[in-house]
């Protein structure tokens, strides 16, 4: 019995061979574009995911809405539009500066990738505040999910349904803000530590995708709670 | 270029292998925190054992409160119907959530992957042991609520029962929770593996059909879990919160519930069988000594079943209110998923016919597979049937019909698969003869317990039953024997594969004269899986003397 | 082939269960049909090629012809089957006009059937043979099912709305119905009688409810215990279920919810059963169903006998 050892057809020796010696590619890789796809594979599937979970909560949304079409005309005139599309608006911007993010990363532009990822850090703190706020004045008004309930005036008596959508769906629509915070953060740690460079910026294009998944649900998020008619 | 071909059935040739991947990093901390795809599948492996020992057991007792319908064992009352409720409970959740849907994905598939891909490992090494920890940690938060209040809603969690009874339910869906993260990385991490990672020369339709079979599963996985994952989660949050969303007298609607546990739990029993299925492609033409018949259309027929595993989960619901045109829908569909699953039938009779075939233990385990699969599969056509489904929807012939395909399909696959590999993981050759006779045992044993199911079933026996109508005791009193005797095949199985661990190593590269490309390496491999990257040269089922195809 | 059919399937109790079963009956022939097909190609493949040192097998890889005939012909055996099963579906689905209305009410763990003159009761229901009968179904809590074996019909029955199902019974005599949808403890416990009355037991029935005259009280006690649901909360033996047990409360004091003592004697117990809500005893919950007007007086004085024996 025998097996091979010597390099394989098709593959850039020079590739191969200086494979071994880079940090960052990992030991069942053979070359760094190898490894880049794959992970471009794994993200994606990743994402696939993420859709599928909120799909359903769209799905119940849209059964809800369909049953009690005024309780959720009504609920949704208690959000405040403003504040929500200020939302719209930062997120589309932290949208874009992880795109340039991305593109400093891959033309070895240490400081400018730093500069954007933290504009994205920020943009994404703002988000969570303005949430706050808004949860604050639902909290004042007592409209809260199910059972917590207590703002008087409702003349349909299920409006707290669309509420209990509202909390549900941007409660984890934040704790998705959230991690993409960590995950923005660990970045921005390892950009400062020089790890990333145009042969080795992985992390940096994988989260950037995550972070536009992210920004995609809020757009489909915002007119369904925001502006239904 | 040097060829690499496998060598013809190997006996008694013993490579030097104290070096292998058990054997070195040493210590628990280098298991704990290993990246290697089979340290990972191994403790996978353990875990889905110690899951399978706790389900049996919960089914042992199901069993043995069912033998009379006084449910005494020598005079003594075992358990009162509540206990009986969380106990079937427990049996379904443990066995369909810690045990079937891991086992042959996670513990198998995790070691051979990579192996029959050539490769030295999956995609994502961190994302394995990731899944890995996340699935002991909602197996953790599972024995959790089994232990400090149990749950008697039935695997299924119908609302409203499971949003307004008192025992742990949200303790133990967020368990699921957490275990489907596994359930999902390893998907993702599968896929990316296929696509990326296949040796030099292994185009797609050379690859292994345990593949094919694998990709199929790691789609449904990827695709459907997060669908449980916001099932489950919403069914904790109008426990918690009443958000009205299930409740009726809230304006909720329970049926809802329905339609989305299911469409992601029919899907599920298809990541169930798949990677059954995947392990039978392998055995079938290895014993066979013959080439698979029909490669494309086995490979094509998995992506199939797990296209029209989504369209299909109303068949759940015929009599649950959902409306009647969904019904009719769901039931044409339903037939159109058995084509596939009976072409893949054909194909691996037609391998086996006029094939060189020899009886070793995988082997019985396959041709257990093809004959309870195929009891399971049609008896699948009566319950898709509409008027035939009415009458039998919710009845003991709906159990036995499901443990035909999954303990007579994927368990059957398991077993057989685990010793099919036994030796390349171990470097151990288990005891053959014992083998054979234990599973003759568990298929002798698998039959007692569930055949009567079905005719119970037809006469009326609703299941999840603790008092039953008199004229059904010798019936289940018949099964619960039945239950002793796969009991006792499978701790004979236990027994002999523990036993086997203690001899040195004697197993041989290729002990069965395999032609897929974990038989080039040592039994147990090194920790890189090959001495350099092998380059796939011939199909992976390619039984005849170099030269003559 | 009626040996084979009765000994797999419930006694049919209409002229649509004997339609089921001519389908069931197919499929079966069907399953082992096919599965000794599939046993016979395994069971010779493995005698007649047996591995011998130096086979060589034919590199057989696939055969357009055969593969195309092997998804064919099962398709077209699926799709008659699917359409079989659809026709006896959509038969059962859709009730006749002049079908006879009874009200049903699911609640844990008890089956309470009303008649069209306001007549009620508790896990028994008589119609009369050969008169199509339409239950119409809801729940006070969980789901349930109404299952009805020997006429082939189930349907869930959901706390939020009304559910249908009909049948016209054939066959005159006693026939079980249960429940079928997991509801909890009283799951297995929860079923009942159906009486498929001839004209003339119609009758009597009408008149006399059902209760032989000549029973002695406690007697027809015990049997009501059973029959009216009451064993599903109350035992006889002293264990506390959903209900006090019955046993040792006659001619005892009992401690009500509000802390007053009552003498449990024989208007306490006629009144726990016509009106449970007026005293509910401590450490219970306010959740039995009202008898009054379910139940004859004579069934009620049976069960207040019956409770007076089990006093001691």
């Amino acid at each position: 019995m025998s097996s091979i050892t010597t390099p394989v057809e098709g593959q850039d020796p020079e590739a191969v061979a200086h494979a071994h010696h880079d940090p960052n590619l990992r030991h069942h890789f053979a070359t760094a574009e190898q490894q880049f796809d794959t992970v471009k594979i794994g993200i994606w599937l990743f994402l696939a995911t993420e859709i599928l979970m909120f799909g359903g909560l769209f799905a119940g949304f849209a059964y809800m809405q369909n049953r009690f079409p005024e309780a959720f005309f009504l609920g949704h005139k208690h959000l405040q539009q403003g504040l929500g599309t200020l939302n719209t608006v930062v997120l589309l911007i932290s949208s874009f500066t992880m795109v340039m993010a991305v593109h400093k990363a891959a033309t070895n532009k240490r400081k400018q990738l730093i500069v954007y990822l933290c504009i994205t850090i920020f943009c994404a703190f703002v988000f969570l505040g303005v949430k706050y706020i808004e949860y604050s004045t639902h909290y004042y008004e007592c409209m809260l999910p199910g059972k917590y309930y207590c703002n008087p005036e409702d003349p349909t008596g299920h409006q707290f349904i669309f509420f209990s959508f509202y909390f549900m769906m941007t409660g984890l629509h934040g704790i998705h803000i959230l991690l993409g915070i960590v995950a923005l953060s660990w970045l921005l740690r390892r950009a400062i530590r020089g790890d990333f460079s145009s042969s080795y910026y992985n992390p940096v294009d994988a989260v950037g995708l995550y972070w536009h998944l992210v920004d995609i649900i809020w757009i489909y998020l915002f007119p369904l709670l925001y502006l239904i008619r | 270029m040097a060829d690499v071909i496998s060598a013809p059935f190997q006996s008694g040739v013993a490579p030097v292998r104290q070096r292998n991947y058990l054997t070195e990093p040493k210590g628990i901390k280098s298991w704990l925190t290993t990246l290697d795809h089979k340290r990972i599948g191994i403790m996978y492996l353990v875990s889905v054992m110690v899951a399978f020992l706790v389900g049996g057991v919960f089914a042992l007792l199901i069993r043995l409160t069912l033998l009379n319908p006084a449910h005494t064992v020598f005079g003594h009352k075992l358990i009162d119907a509540q206990t009986y409720n969380e106990v079937f409970t427990i049996h379904g959740v443990v066995m369909v959530f810690l045990f079937i849907i891991p086992s042959i994905p996670a513990s198998l598939g995790n070691f051979v992957l990579p192996l029959l891909l050539g490769a030295k490992d999956v995609a994502f090494p961190r994302l394995n042991l990731a899944s890995l920890y996340l699935y002991w940690t909602g197996g953790i938060m599972a024995v959790t609520a089994i232990v400090t209040g149990g749950v008697d809603t039935g695997w299924t969690f119908y609302t409203p029962y499971s949003t307004s009874t008192n025992t742990a339910v949200s303790l133990m869906a967020m368990g699921i929770f957490v275990a489907g993260f596994s359930s999902i990385f390893t998907g993702i991490n599968f896929i990316a593996t296929m696509h990326k990672l296949r040796a030099p020369g292994m185009g797609w339709f050379d690859m292994p059909l345990f593949c094919w079979s694998m990709y199929a599963t790691s789609l449904m996985q990827v695709l459907a879990t997060p669908v449980l994952a916001i099932t489950l989660l919403l069914m904790v949050v109008e426990r918690v919160f009443r958000i009205g969303i299930f409740d009726a007298s809230l304006g909720g609607d329970p049926v809802l519930f329905q339609h989305f546990f299911w469409f992601y739990s029919h899907p599920a029993v298809y990541i169930m069988i798949l990677p059954g299925m995947a392990c039978i492609s392998e055995i079938i033409p290895v014993f066979s000594r013959k080439t698979i018949f029909g490669y494309r259309m086995v490979a094509f027929s998995s992506l199939g079943i797990a296209l029209i595993s989504f369209l299909v989960w109303g068949h759940h619901m015929f009599v649950s209110g959902q409306s009647q045109t969904a019904t009719v829908v769901f039931s044409f569909l339903t037939m159109l998923v058995a084509i596939p699953t009976a072409i893949k039938i054909w194909n691996w009779l037609a391998t086996l016919f006029h094939g060189s075939i020899s009886l070793e233990t995988p082997m019985i385990y396959a041709l257990s597979f093809l004959l309870l699969f195929t009891i399971g599969g049609l008896t699948g056509v009566y319950l898709a049937a509409l008027s035939i489904d009415v009458h039998l929807t919710d009845t003991y012939f709906v159990v036995a019909h499901f443990h035909y395909v999954m303990m007579g399909g994927s368990v059957m696959a398991f077993l057989g698969a685990l010793h099919y590999w036994w030796p390349k993981m171990t470097g151990r050759m288990y005891n053959e003869r014992l083998g054979q006779i234990a599973a003759v045992i568990v298929f002798v044993g698998f039959n007692a317990t569930f055949f009567p199911q079905f005719v119970m079933g037809g006469q009326g026996m609703p299941r999840r039953y603790y008092n039953y109508l008199p004229q059904f005791e010798p019936m289940h009193a018949f099964s619960t024997v039945g239950s002793w005797i796969i009991a006792a095949g499978l701790f004979l199985t236990l027994g002999y594969l523990l036993a086997s661990l203690r001899k040195p190593y004697d197993a041989p590269s290729n002990p069965w004269g395999g032609k897929t490309m974990e038989w080039l390496t040592q039994s147990p491999p090194v920790t890189e899986n090959f001495e350099g990257q092998p380059i796939a040269t011939h199909g992976p089922y390619d039984f005849f003397p170099v030269g003559t195809h | 082939m009626d040996w084979l059919r009765s000994l797999i399937l419930p006694p049919e109790g209409s002229a649509y269960a004997g339609q089921v079963d001519s389908l069931y009956m197919f499929l079966t022939w069907l399953t082992i049909f096919f599965f000794l097909l599939i046993f016979g190609v395994i069971v010779y493949s493995v005698i007649k090629y047996r591995h011998k040192p130096g086979d060589v097998t034919p590199h057989w890889t696939h055969n357009n012809w055969l593969e195309f005939w092997w998804t064919l012909i099962p398709t077209i055996i699926l799709i008659f089957i699917f359409f079989w099963g659809l026709r006896g579906y959509v038969e059962a689905e859709v009730p006749p006009g002049n079908a006879e209305e009874i009200q049903v009410t699911a609640k844990k763990w008890v089956w309470q059937f009303q008649y069209p003159d306001g007549n009620r009761a508790i896990n028994e229901v008589h119609v009369l043979v050969n008169r199509p009968v339409k239950f119409i179904a809801s729940s006070e809590d969980v789901i349930h099912d109404f299952f009805v074996p020997d006429m082939r019909v189930k349907h869930d029955v959901l706390p939020d709305r009304y559910v249908e199902i009909w049948f016209n019974p054939t066959v005159a005599g006693k026939h079980h119905f249960t429940c079928a949808e997991y509801c909890g403890r009283g799951h297995s416990d929860m079923a009942g009688t159906l009486y498929v009355d001839t004209p003339a037991e119609y009758e009597k029935w009408l008149e006399t409810g059902g209760i032989d005259p000549n029973m002695p009280l406690d007697k027809l006690g015990a049997q009501l215990h059973d029959s009216k649901g009451c064993s599903t909360c109350h035992s006889i033996d002293g264990t506390p279920g959903q209900g006090p047990s019955w046993k040792g409360v006659f001619g005892h004091q009992v401690t009500l919810s509000n802390g007053q003592t009552v003498l449990a004697d024989e208007n306490y117990i006629r009144e726990s059963i016509l009106d449970p809500g007026a005293k509910v005893v401590k450490g219970y919950d306010n959740i039995m169903p009202v008898f009054q007007g379910v139940l004859r007086p004579r069934e009620v004085d049976g069960l207040v006998a019956y409770i007076k024996t089990l006093g001691k």
